[in-house]
């Protein structure tokens, strides 16, 4: 399930905590990297690798918004709609997220290539509007710039 | 004034640049000093936490136990063993100073970690980064790494007796654990559910052992404090919350962004002067001054009104972290607040009864003003929910959830009562939760 690179990563990283279970988010993260997401087999895997019952990674990543127990489109399109990207249009990039992909927040396209969400405040108040696609950051943006990045990822 | 936390020197996250300004000499004046004059300078300092609560930092690490014992070694296993954990997980809607930190001057914040371990004897500090910044993260994993091998961190600290390791910690999306407790059950690999206090971390922290949590902008005020003095630091903005402090500004102003001053400085000024004014010379509405669980300010009141814990205070609000979110006259504050208590309704951990239940009515009541189907019983209602939830849970984000609707409706009764009388139309406009 994770890589030989991953697994003596995970290795080193023991030293510095006192119980395996703390290196239960490192693992997720690795796992979710991999695969795109976590998957139960994948926590039942997590669980036999760091002796913590199936049950804890479950809440685990139930808990945090960021893993995904089930798979998501290719470009994970976040849209933080939090109050100052309100303030300052986010509004506007909702529904031409929409209407431009078809599906609605919190959807994946049939052809698995997208998935919008809206987000919680992402940290960009001051480059308000953004989006989010995966680990980038898209910011200060506008409608059109928005068909530019579609545009861009399109071609991925 | 000039700026210590985000000078503009080019290329300052460079380690070599870093040092060519006078980087990593506080921690070598750290080092010549005794722990307990590290601790006692930050004390004098004034210097308060960065995170929200205001509390002095100083303080806050004289309740470690003093025991250097184990606590200087990487042994592991020790009882003895004590932590630092450095506060990234900034989530806070309207905060986004700590982002720039990590970007643009990550070694202070890794020098001020240094100095913080050194005067409470810690052997692993922890800097909690929120997983969402992960392209910060690479950032600040690459200065550590540059760091360990300068020598700065890990073994024998530049030939002196003092060991410590720093590594990141990267979390997975729940504001919740940027509260202290809830940040040190993720560390040890759980849900982010925040802890009953007594005990509290220094004496009962990760792994039971004794614990300080600092937030990265207080801990990156350190090395300033160090290479100084307290004297120099305390002199800095406020008197009674001294130093320089990141504000954040954003919603209807020019020029959006972070922007380092004094602490004290008028909210007016921050907004016409640093940020641009607000587009179209429109009046101000509201402000939010310190992050969406600070309680709201009428337009009107913001004279004389200062960036510091003071000031605020007095003004019937609080400085939190400084994230300021200016809204001008054409605001729908309704949808502003609805937004505020979606929020809190999707971070609210689940485990206290009150938040649970009370932010999700909080946001359904106000939904319903949103859409136009307020009634007047509902305005008492919001506010009978928001006090059955504050004072009334294990940790603060029941009571950051309940301030935004007391003060909005303490303020701005009127936006309610409008509301009710004049009902707008109905948004088509789903809010997916």
């Amino acid at each position: 399930m994770l890589s030989e690179q991953n697994l003596k990563k995970l290795d080193e990283l023991k030293k510095y905590y006192q119980t395996s279970q703390a290196l239960v988010l490192p693992a997720l993260w690795m796992v979710q990297e991999e695969h795109g997401f976590i998957s139960e087999d994948a926590m039942k895997y997590v669980s036999q690798l760091l002796s913590v019952p199936f049950g804890h990674i479950l809440g685990v990543v139930t808990f945090y918004t960021m893993f995904h127990p089930k798979a998501i489109g290719k470009h994970h399109i976040e849209v933080c709609t939090n109050v100052s990207c309100m303030l300052r249009g986010s509004g506007r990039l909702v529904e031409h997220l929409e209407k431009r992909l078809g599906i609605k927040m919190g959807e994946t396209s049939k052809d698995k290539k997208w998935t919008l969400s809206e987000t919680e405040c992402m940290g960009s108040c001051g480059t308000a509007p953004m989006v989010a696609v995966g680990e980038e950051y898209y910011e200060n943006l506008t409608p059109e710039q928005v068909d530019d990045i579609l545009a861009k990822l399109e071609r991925k | 004034m000039e700026k210590y936390i985000l000078p503009d020197i080019r290329d300052l996250h460079r380690i070599d640049v870093y040092e060519a300004h006078g980087g990593y000499s506080a921690l070598r004046k750290a080092l010549q000093m005794k722990p307990e004059e590290v601790t006692d300078e930050v004390k004098k300092s004034g210097l308060r936490g960065r995170g929200g609560a205001c509390f002095p930092t100083g303080l806050k690490w004289t309740f470690m136990p003093k025991s250097r014992g184990a606590g200087s070694q990487t042994t592991g296993q020790s009882k003895m063993t004590k932590y630092l954990c450095v506060n990234g997980d900034e989530s806070e809607p309207g905060t986004f100073k700590d982002r720039q930190i990590f970007e643009f001057n990550p070694h202070l914040m890794i020098e001020g970690t240094l100095i913080a371990a050194y005067a409470m004897g810690v052997s692993i500090s922890y800097i909690y980064v929120r997983g969402e910044y992960a392209k910060w993260i690479k950032m600040i994993e690459k200065a550590l790494h540059d760091a360990y091998a300068k020598g700065y961190v890990g073994q024998k600290i530049l030939g002196s007796d003092f060991s410590t390791e720093v590594l990141v910690h990267k979390g997975a999306g729940a504001y919740i654990c940027g509260e202290e407790s809830a940040l040190m059950n993720s560390i040890e690999g759980g849900r982010g559910y925040p802890r009953l206090r007594p005990p509290f971390p220094a004496q009962f922290g990760l792994w039971g052992c004794p614990t300080t949590i600092n937030n990265v902008e207080t801990i990156s005020n350190v090395p300033l404090i160090i290479k100084n003095g307290w004297e120099w630091y305390s002199r800095i903005g406020a008197a009674k919350h001294p130093g320089p402090i990141l504000v954040g500004v954003s919603g209807h102003v020019n020029k959006p962004g972070v922007y380092e001053m004094p602490t004290g400085v008028p909210l007016l000024e921050i907004i016409h002067k640093y940020a641009g004014g607000v587009p179209g010379n429109k009046a101000i509405k509201a402000v939010i001054p310190g992050g969406s669980s600070t309680m709201i300010l009428r337009g009107e009141q913001l004279e004389g009104v200062c960036m510091d814990a003071e000031s605020l205070k007095a003004a019937g609000s609080s400085v939190g972290t400084a994230g300021l979110i200016v809204m001008d006259e054409d605001t729908d504050l309704i949808k502003v607040l609805t937004r505020i208590a979606q929020f809190y309704y999707h971070e609210s951990c689940g485990q206290c009864t009150p938040c649970r239940e009370g932010t999700v009515w909080l946001w359904k009541v106000l939904k319903r003003f949103e859409n136009g189907e307020g009634r007047m019983e509902d305005i008492d209602l919001l506010m009978d929910v928001a006090n059955n939830i504050e004072g009334n849970t294990i940790c603060a984000l029941g009571d950051a959830a309940a301030w935004p609707v007391q003060s909005m409706i303490r303020r701005f009764r009127d936006e309610f009562e409008k509301r009710v009388q004049v009902p707008q139309p109905k948004r088509a406009e789903a809010v997916a939760v």
